[in-house]
């Protein structure tokens, strides 16, 4: 039996984290929930970052913004707390469409101690039922990146309906394409009555209880996945349903928990998964052989090394995580064969002379190091592009494998045109 | 506290950030949780920055605030100067490591590096990013640069460019050509290129030319007292200021050497008759205070518009930009929320603003062309290819680029006498910008009569409300809004807005056709 990375020794490093914080989710959370406002109580530099990340500024009226802490607010607590509810009154009062309002804490926030807690139940009860007011914390002390959709998730569930039913729960932000896509894929091996945390509006949230079986769609979620167990859900473990590999474990997993024979999964997916498969024989024309190095951003490094590895033939040097959930991440590790090194957290100076000792063919790495990285005459691949794109489930599984193939493919058309790779091409 | 949904400026750290990665051989550490590394992808991406910013942050977690985060801060500093071996070291701390009140200024003193260490105090919950690069300079200046004997020939150090500027890369090499025309060398250009060395060599230049005032006045101003520097006033954007500029370089410099502005094609361009349909656009401008000062005077005077509107988000350039405003026999506004910019738009209704990326945002959302003249920026502000916007070359840029947003001078009187054609209609937009021209939808029998329905003539006296007409309450018939949709439509927002204006006057309830026309012969120019 050859071993795999489940039993691997984990690097934990800590030093600076080349990361963005929580409060980035709420930039796709709030497309997702269309009913729900992101209100972040934050500083200047939240508010930056907020533009920042979503790159390109959505003008088409953001259903969120930042409620800026001024020099006033830091002098007195009981006066922070009655300008939160003067501009929470007048945000409602301009979005009357609003159903759900999620206060965000960040790092001023925590720090001061401003208990937006409290501050939700106090604005629930103010403005309820039209308006559910709950909170949540993106902070960078607390949170990194996709964490914060993690932390929004688990402050939905405790207000989640009770329910007897045994359904079947999906749980993460998926686009609605992929969402429904996999509604379509379970509904075909018998699974009716789907449901997805979040709902599309507040009123589509779906009901929980002992008899609720979940499984994540996202590698991320374990405060959310903690928060469903204390309400008696049963989790679903399988790994994640990235790939043609991925999506088909995925669904047997999901199928068996509910007594379905995985000969009807095989049925079901037979010509998906059979397209799928093409689709990404395409792509690992391009990456088959290639190294690759993962930087710890998204938390999806550890699924998506595998889906690498396995079905697209390329040779992972490290995999790098923020977080590292063994009860989220074994099933994947379990099928990566040992020999990358695993690690968690970051300490970004010594990371980048391993990934300069290394050169992998392609680097995975947040938006600050690309271009640096390209400059140095490694391929990048950004990481945020991931949590941006549908990559879910067999018809997004050649994309997947496209979005790492495509800087490989450019660099092989700019092929003696890189100004800090002219030598090399020669 | 105050909702903010977009910010023009980020905060002061990121102002500080601009300075320490335009310039080399500086480091920063700035005390920060996780997160505030985003900042780096601003120079990185937008920028496309070969390198990465110069600063290396603390990274405390919520589990170290109970703990030491002084020690973290100075196991970072220790860090970063073995691994980066700078000249000196800028420290900070941003928004919430100003909260945990380590003093990461007293710290780093403590810690005896063999380099100067400069400690910046950056109040982030009163001041914004153009205070953070202009402080941040102003004390790399107090720090290290110290009175010497001047340079045996006339020399001048430039002040202001910074990293994530609008267009600083070409306009310091603008400057530097336009200066060594005259005979002027550089000393120092600071801080874009300088390390902290050439810092303390800046006591040898005989002035100081100053080009960003948002980023390097107080330096400026600095040198002045101390090292006895003056330094220029005029901003060279426009043909009229850069020869302004040259005045006032002479008079510090005492050169003589004529300068060849033979390359100046604006001042042509402008009057050629092709030009003579600028005359008069209203245009609004709003940016930082520098540029919309400039701008104006450019958009007045060297491009024949009409200035209808102006201001500016940063607060520190209020009191000369309303000076200037009133010149102007406008009002300056003066705010930093994107929404009243918005709004002060939508009412004047102008054919062209003059801005920064947000109001090209807003332009799009109300369909008024937008040129963009003043950070903050976007990755199209930093183009391939050379366009300053200040001195002579500057000037043919600001004329190619706030023209290029508006249909063409012919195009313009085509739409204007076949308002209707179903390809070439005014919704199709300028022909140069790509995009598809949309066929116009065929009105149905059923519209012609609900539009009859509408006549030219008012309704009886008797049902008119006896209150007086204003802005909010008039009424426009059927067929004047038919009318008027046939108005191209980049004049259309002026002639709603006149006719408007012009009932209210007259005491009209309501706008027919008529009273359109009536109101076209009035406002005629």
């Amino acid at each position: 039996m050859t071993t795999t990375c489940k039993s691997a020794p984990v690097l934990k490093e800590r030093g600076q984290r080349e990361v963005f914080c929580g409060l980035t989710g709420i930039i796709w959370l709030h497309r997702k929930m269309q009913d729900a406002f992101f209100l972040v109580v934050g500083s200047r530099t939240c508010a930056h970052l907020l533009q920042s990340a979503a790159g390109v500024m959505i003008f088409a009226e953001p259903r969120f913004g930042t409620a800026i802490l001024e020099e006033k607010d830091l002098a007195g607590m009981a006066d922070a707390n009655e300008e939160l509810d003067r501009e929470v009154a007048r945000l409602l009062a301009r979005r009357p469409d609003i159903r759900q309002l999620f206060l965000v804490g960040s790092c001023p926030s925590e720090v001061i101690k401003l208990d937006l807690t409290r501050a939700a139940e106090r604005l629930s009860a103010e403005h309820g039922p039209a308006v559910r007011v709950l909170n949540f914390s993106g902070s960078g002390i607390e949170t990194t990146f996709t964490q914060g959709e993690d932390a929004c998730l688990a402050s939905m569930v405790p207000a989640l309906p009770q329910t007897e039913a045994a359904d079947l729960l999906l749980v993460g932000a998926l686009p609605d394409v992929v969402e429904d896509q996999a509604l379509s894929l379970l509904a075909q091996i018998g699974l009716k009555g789907v449901r997805c945390l979040p709902g599309k509006r507040a009123e589509l949230d779906p009901a929980v209880g002992p008899n609720t079986r979940f499984a994540l769609t996202q590698p991320f979620l374990g405060d959310t996945h903690a928060a469903l167990v204390r309400r008696g859900a049963q989790h679903i473990a399988a790994p994640f349903p990235f790939g043609a590999e991925g999506t088909t474990l995925w669904l047997k997993a999901v199928a068996a928990a509910f007594g379905i024979a995985p000969e009807v999964v095989d049925q079901v997916t037979a010509a998906p998964r059979a397209r799928a498969e093409k689709a990404i024989a395409a792509a690992a024309t391009t990456l088959r052989g290639k190294s690759i190095f993962f930087l710890p951003d998204s938390q999806l490094e550890i699924p998506l090394a595998r889906f690498l590895v396995r079905e697209c033939g390329m040779t992972a040097i490290e995999i790098g995580t923020p977080y590292l959930h063994s009860d989220l991440h074994n099933p994947d590790l379990d099928l990566i064969p040992a020999g990358p090194t695993i690690s968690e957290g970051q300490d970004v100076d010594l990371q980048l002379d391993r990934v300069r000792a290394a050169r992998p063919d392609l680097t995975v790495c947040g938006l600050g190091l690309a271009n640096p990285l390209e400059a140095e005459g490694l391929s990048t691949k950004w990481a945020i592009e991931l949590v941006f794109t549908p990559v879910h489930f067999y018809e997004q599984a050649g994309d997947l494998a496209a979005l790492f193939a495509r800087p490989l493919r450019r660099r092989a058309t700019l092929r003696g045109q890189h100004p800090n790779m002219m030598e090399a091409a020669e | 506290m105050k909702l903010a949904v977009w910010t023009y400026e980020g905060p002061p750290h990121v102002g500080a950030m601009r300075v320490a990665t335009a310039m080399r051989d500086l480091h920063m550490v700035l005390h920060a949780p996780q997160g505030d590394t985003y900042a780096d992808l601003l120079f990185t991406m937008i920028e496309r920055r070969n390198h990465r910013p110069p600063v290396s942050y603390t990274t405390f977690q919520a589990r170290d605030l109970g703990a030491d985060t002084a020690g973290l801060f100075m196991q970072s500093a220790r860090d970063a100067h073995a691994r980066f071996q700078p000249q000196a070291l800028l420290v900070a701390a941003s928004c919430t490591a100003e909260l945990i009140q380590d003093d990461p200024g007293g710290l780093a003193e403590t810690m005896g590096l063999p380099v100067p260490v400069i400690p910046l105090e950056l109040p982030s919950y009163q001041r914004k990013e153009n205070f953070g690069c202009d402080e941040a300079f102003l004390q790399l200046c107090r720090a290290l640069a110290k009175p010497r004997a001047r340079t045996e020939r006339v020399t001048c150090n430039i002040l202001g460019p910074t990293a994530l500027g609008f267009r600083h890369r070409d306009d310091l090499a603008e400057i530097t050509g336009l200066l060594s025309e005259m005979g002027i060398e550089v000393n120092v250009a600071a801080p874009m290129g300088a390390s902290p060395a050439d810092i303390t060599r800046m006591g040898a230049a005989h002035f100081n030319v100053l080009l960003y005032p948002e980023t390097a006045e107080s330096a400026a101003r600095w040198c002045e007292k101390e090292l006895g520097q003056p330094f220029t006033r005029t901003i060279p954007i426009g043909a009229n200021a850069t020869r302004e500029f040259i005045n006032e370089v002479r008079t510090l410099s005492g050169s003589t050497l004529a300068v060849d502005d033979s390359r100046l094609r604006q001042p042509w361009w402008a009057a050629s008759v092709d030009s003579t349909y600028l005359t008069g656009k209203r245009v609004f401008l709003f940016g930082d205070g520098t540029h919309v000062m400039a701008a104006a005077k450019v958009a007045r005077d060297e491009m024949g518009f009409e200035v209808c509107g102006m201001g500016c988000y940063n607060r520190e350039q209020a009191r000369p930009l309303r000076a200037l405003a009133r010149e102007f026999g406008l009002e300056a506004l003066i705010t930093d929320d994107y929404l009243e910019v918005e709004a002060a738009i939508e009412q004047t209704a102008p054919e062209m603003i003059l801005g920064t990326q947000m109001e090209r945002h807003i332009g799009k959302r109300l369909g008024i062309p937008c040129a963009v003249i003043s950070a903050p920026v976007h990755v199209q502000d930093f183009p391939a290819r050379y366009s300053p916007q200040m001195g002579f070359e500057g000037a043919n840029v600001l004329f190619d680029t706030w023209v290029h947003p508006l249909v063409m001078g012919l195009e313009e009187h085509l739409l204007t006498m076949f308002r209707e054609d179903f390809e070439f209609h005014d919704a199709a937009g300028p022909s140069h910008h790509g995009g598809k021209a949309q066929p116009l939808p065929q009105s149905t029998p059923a519209a012609h009569a609900a539009a009859a329905e509408g006549g030219s003539m008012p309704p009886p006296a008797a049902s008119l409300p006896a209150a007086l007409p204003s802005l909010d309450t008039i009424v426009w018939l059927t067929c004047a809004e038919r009318e008027l949709k046939k108005i191209p439509f980049f004049v259309r927002g002026k002639a709603r807005r006149n006719t408007e204006k012009f009932a209210v006057e007259k005491g009209l309830h309501e706008i027919s056709v008529d009273t359109l026309y009536e109101a076209k012969a009035h406002y005629a120019r």
